[in-house]
């Protein structure tokens, strides 16, 4: 083999060349499932944002609150009895579009109300415990091995304890425990300039000694979360506390961060072994450099369909606990409050049962769709093949 | 020593895999004989479709995305790919086997090695359970496993990656076959067990007078064990002849590339000769003859006319006029 | 082995002794007080509050109120605020009830499941798979109470029978076959319910783990070897796609305490959900605590049991 002779290497037919972003766009576009889930949501989001402009302010276009008596539980596109009414009583559009309850309030326009209190909480809830998810999971999953030393956890748990006695008014046990704690802060921090050794080595030996890794510490606390039974925590919370749709949200997204973090940590533990770590950290990348721009965007496919399916889950929760009565207070109305109110008029009004269940239904599916198309194409392994 | 009847004979076969929108041609025509009581070796790089035409003998090929559009593969009168699945299951592990690439994942790692050895003898033939593990136990010496008493109830996971793979050719071995298919048995083992695995196989090829179909991209395996080998690039046979005549007289510029860029002695101290450019992926294959991009002997119509095969002789053809006409 | 189960006893004891801690600061923590000890409730008089204080420890500092507690938890001898019982009588009552739902829940979960998962993988993407998959997505976003009404309005136009409450209200001294088949027919409804959002989650995990296991190396040896397709589907795949379920197993247990709420209010069923709900309402400290502490020990216990049963079962995890 002549391998001096110029070689009259041609270039080879191109081939469509698509970068990561474009492959994934291409393939959830195949995806039935997830197109539908997509489009269902984008025409709920428009709902409810027109919504909220409908039934907001002093003098709404459509107004959830207006209580007319004489016209309570009338069927959807019924016309109103417009002798009884005063002007600015007729519904917009000259029928009662979803019919009216048992107040005579234009069910439509509460459903339009609802639309939007089911979407903050769904996102802002998911938010919430997505975000709290990453951060465990990801400090679970990097740090992992990093001991905790004893000396650092019976300080530590002196200033916690000492706070919490505090605000529980047993000042003196609590302001004990909390010098002590902050003294060893104070300590700790100005010690790093000491080198030598001095007084008490073995007390010295003790606290130095590794308790627990932070890995078993966080994965402890997701255990202790995971045996309280969830619907029941936030039951207990939002009985106890005043209702508002703020504390439902935070309620919710403080419940559900568990299998956020699990996922996380589980990436985490994976890539972080991975040879492209290790070239970053040999090129002196730091930490959280390394964790935040390079494992982070590798990690956040399945923390993407657990987001999503955890909308569907939230606005589920919502929509139970107005049913039970722990919701949004009234007159605000949700999808589960007009469901519940109508439960008492089921043979009379069904209307008020099947519209809003109706409703949540579609909405919950189409976040379920997209959730398990997006897995779908996020995992080659269960790809459909056609 | 070959004998003269065939064995296997596969023609013109065609297997197309469609994805998405692209239609990927991973074996494009190709047609080869197998002999009884010989060793044929396919040899080629990653993706030129030697696995697929091997899967498609025994009918393993996923048929969505996969399809035969095209070809016969006659195995004792009867053509393959005409059989149905039932029909089919009496060939797979009977009279053709196969034995794959990585043992480890190729093994059912919740039973024992017993077990799956056992269950390939039965089902195709009737035998007590006595017998049957007498039977296994016989095998796993023939393959040249020690203790097989003891280890004939191990998991596939307490065993080393030489055992397992001889594990494999015991189940392959336990009806008897009258042809292995060998995928690539050796890529994923340490070179002293693939010189083992090697050895192992042609004994058993002579002494059960079977017939062996190896595919391979390893040139020196092919250089210890074959007597006839075919050589394969992007989906069509570039080359094919018998040891000899490929190693000593090759007729192709990709097989001549193939050699040429193996290392030895004689080129030490020299630049390493490595055939530019890469395979061409399956759904966009060049014009023509698909190896004329990377050809330092391509001309105009090595573009426009895809290269029939021209015989030198002897069983050795090569699918290149330009160097044929020199 | 021993010492694996002996560090997980250890670690599970742990995490129960935290649990513990922490649902008592939460009850505590909440604004509002026990109705009983509520200055503002009309009922009781000063007096009356201060000695219902005294009579409960709540006086005391917390770390104090909290060794009574469990002391009084593990002699058994705690007392609801609400209605005097003993809170373990009153949990055991409930937890009766709430069995047979559970228990025929369940067993309809898991018997229809498995068949419906595995069908649906080893025919992908057929009529079968696709219309159970469209059912399971209807069925997991369907809100649990909007059904309810569905069925409800369904079996009792259709069938005429009584579907709210344990018994028909007077049915008195029917024969017994009576007496039966209408237990059965208020079983059925709640249970079927509560199945329902089970078997669809159920059913898409069982058919994801036969996916992805007969996406493996070792099915196609199998067919390789000629063995007939059901050997290869119900031995060599099922067998490894259902190593995860068996460990799911265990964690069956801590359904027995819960109890959806939702459920239970629709139909009227005195079980172990509306039990808790009705104390968180009340504040009634003694019972949540204790139902609490007694589904942390049943979430623990389980996932002790499934850690158990994976070991047992993977050949792989011999120790």
């Amino acid at each position: 083999m002549n391998t001096d002779q110029k070689n009259s290497y041609t270039e080879p037919p191109l081939i469509p060349k698509r970068t990561r972003m474009q492959e994934f766009k291409r393939l959830l576009a195949q995806n039935r499932l997830a197109i539908s889930g997509l489009l269902i949501f984008i025409i709920f989001f428009c709902c409810a944002v027109t919504g909220l402009f409908l039934t907001s302010g002093s003098r709404p276009v459509l107004d959830p609150a207006m209580v007319r008596l004489q016209e309570k539980l009338r069927p959807p596109l019924a016309k109103p009895n417009l002798e009884s009414l005063h002007p600015q009583e007729i519904p917009v559009f000259g029928v009662y579009l979803m019919g009216t309850d048992d107040l005579g309030r234009d069910v439509f326009a509460r459903m339009l109300q609802g639309a939007w209190v089911s979407l903050t909480v769904g996102f802002v809830a998911v938010g919430i415990s997505v975000i709290i998810g990453i951060f465990m999971g990801g400090i679970a999953g990097y740090f992992g091995q990093q001991h905790i030393k004893i000396g650092h956890i019976l300080f530590m748990s002196c200033l916690f304890l000492g706070l919490g006695l505090v605000l529980f008014k047993s000042y003196f046990t609590g302001t004990v425990l909390l010098s002590i704690g902050l003294t060893y802060i104070f300590y700790l921090l100005s010690v790093r300039n000491r080198s030598k050794e001095n007084g008490l080595p073995i007390l010295k030996a003790i606290l130095r000694k590794n308790a627990i890794t932070v890995d078993t510490l966080i994965m402890r606390i997701v255990d202790i979360m995971l045996c309280f039974p969830s619907f029941f925590l936030i039951l207990t919370v939002v009985a106890l506390l005043p209702a508002s749709i703020y504390n439902i949200m935070i309620v919710i997204g403080l419940t559900s961060w568990m299998g956020t973090t699990r996922f996380v940590r589980a990436e985490f533990l994976s890539l972080r072994e991975q040879d492209f770590v290790a070239a970053a950290k040999a090129l002196g990348i730091g930490n959280f450099r390394i964790i935040f721009r390079h494992i982070m965007p590798n990690a956040v496919a399945p923390v993407l369909v657990s987001a999503t399916i955890g909308i569907a889950s939230a606005i589920l929760t919502e929509a139970g606990l107005s049913f039970l009565g722990f919701g949004v207070p009234p007159p605000h109305a949700t999808w589960g409050n007009i469901l519940s109110n109508g439960k008492n008029f089921i043979f009379d009004a069904p209307w008020l049962t099947f519209i809003p269940g109706i409703a949540i239904l579609i909405v919950v599916l189409s976040f379920n769709l997209f959730g398990e198309g997006l897995r779908d194409v996020l995992n080659p392994k269960l790809r459909e093949r056609h | 020593m070959a004998s003269n009847t065939i064995l296997l004979s596969i023609s013109n076969l065609k297997v197309y895999f469609q994805s998405n929108d692209e239609i990927a041609r991973a074996v494009d025509g190709i047609s080869f004989e197998v002999y009884r009581q010989e060793t044929v070796c396919i040899v080629g790089e990653s993706g030129c479709g030697k696995t697929v035409s091997a899967l498609s003998i025994l009918g393993l090929v996923p048929i969505p995305p996969g399809k035969i559009i095209d070809g016969q593969i006659i195995f004792s009168g009867q053509n393959l790919l005409t059989l149905n699945e039932t029909e089919m299951q009496k060939i797979r592990g009977n009279h053709i086997s196969m034995i794959f690439q990585e043992p480890l994942t190729s093994l059912n790692p919740v039973f024992t090695i017993g077990d799956q050895i056992g269950e390939a003898v039965r089902a195709h033939r009737h035998i007590e359970t006595e017998a049957l593990e007498r039977y296994c136990i016989q095998l796993l010496k023939d393959v040249g496993i020690p203790s097989p008493e003891q280890r004939i109830s191990n998991y596939p996971h307490q065993l080393s990656g030489g055992q397992r793979q001889r594990v494999m050719i015991a189940m392959a071995l336990a009806c008897d076959p009258d042809l292995i298919i060998a995928d690539e048995p050796t890529t994923a083992l340490d070179v002293t067990v693939k010189a083992q695995i090697l050895k192992l196989l042609k004994s058993i090829q002579k002494k059960r007078a079977m017939s062996v179909l190896y595919i391979t991209h390893d040139l020196g395996v092919v250089s210890t064990i074959a007597d006839r080998i075919y050589v394969m690039y992007a989906g069509i046979i570039a080359e094919q002849g018998d040891t000899n005549q490929i190693f000593r007289t090759a007729r192709h510029p990709y097989t001549q590339g193939l050699l040429a860029s193996l290392p030895s002695l004689s080129k030490r101290g020299k630049r390493l000769y490595s055939i530019p450019g890469s395979m061409p992926n399956p759904a966009y294959k060049p014009g023509g003859c698909p190896f004329h991009p990377r050809c330092p002997h391509a001309i105009l119509t090595c573009r426009e006319e895809f290269p029939e095969m021209c015989d030198y002789g002897e069983g050795h053809l090569a699918r290149c006029p330009v160097l044929y006409k020199r | 082995m021993l010492s694996f189960i002996g560090r997980s006893a250890v670690q599970k004891i742990v995490t129960l002794f935290f649990v513990s801690i922490v649902s008592f600061l939460i009850i505590h923590l909440a604004p509002g007080k026990p109705s009983q000890i509520d200055p503002l409730n009309p009922k009781f008089t000063p007096e009356v509050v201060e000695r219902f204080r005294k009579e409960f420890h709540l006086d005391k500092p917390l770390y104090v109120q909290y060794a009574y507690f469990y002391r009084d938890l593990f002699t058994g001898k705690t007392i609801s605020w609400k209605d005097n019982q003993s809170v373990l009588q009153k949990i055991w009552e409930r937890f009766l009830n709430s069995l047979p739902l559970f228990v025929v829940g369940t067993l309809i979960t898991w018997t229809l499941s498995f068949p419906v998962g595995i069908r649906s993988a080893i025919f992908r993407g057929g009529i079968y798979d696709r219309s159970a998959t469209f059912l399971s997505y209807l069925l997991i976003s369907i809100p649990g109470f909007f059904f309810a009404y569905v069925l409800i309005i369904f079996v009792v136009t259709h069938f005429h029978v009584p579907v709210i409450g344990m018994e028909t209200f007077g049915i008195g001294d029917a024969s017994a076959v009576y007496l039966f088949m209408d237990r059965i027919w208020h079983l059925l409804l709640p249970s079927v319910l509560g199945a329902t959002g089970g078997i669809a989650v159920l059913s898409r995990y069982v058919r994801s783990q036969m996916l992805e296991v007969e996406g493996q190396d070792y099915i196609r040896t199998a067919r390789a070897k000629g063995l007939p397709e059901e050997q290869v589907h119900y031995k060599h795949a099922l067998r490894n796609a259902l190593l995860p379920f068996v460990t799911m197993f265990g964690l069956i247990l801590p359904g027995l305490i819960g109890g959806s709420v939702i459920i239970e209010s629709i139909f009227s069923w005195p079980g172990m959900g509306r039990m808790a709900y009705e104390a968180i309402l009340a504040r009634d400290y003694p019972v949540i605590l204790t139902v609490n502490f007694v589904s942390a020990v049943l979430v623990l216990a389980g996932t002790f049991i499934s850690d158990l049963l994976y070991l047992v079962v993977d050949p792989r995890i011999r120790l």
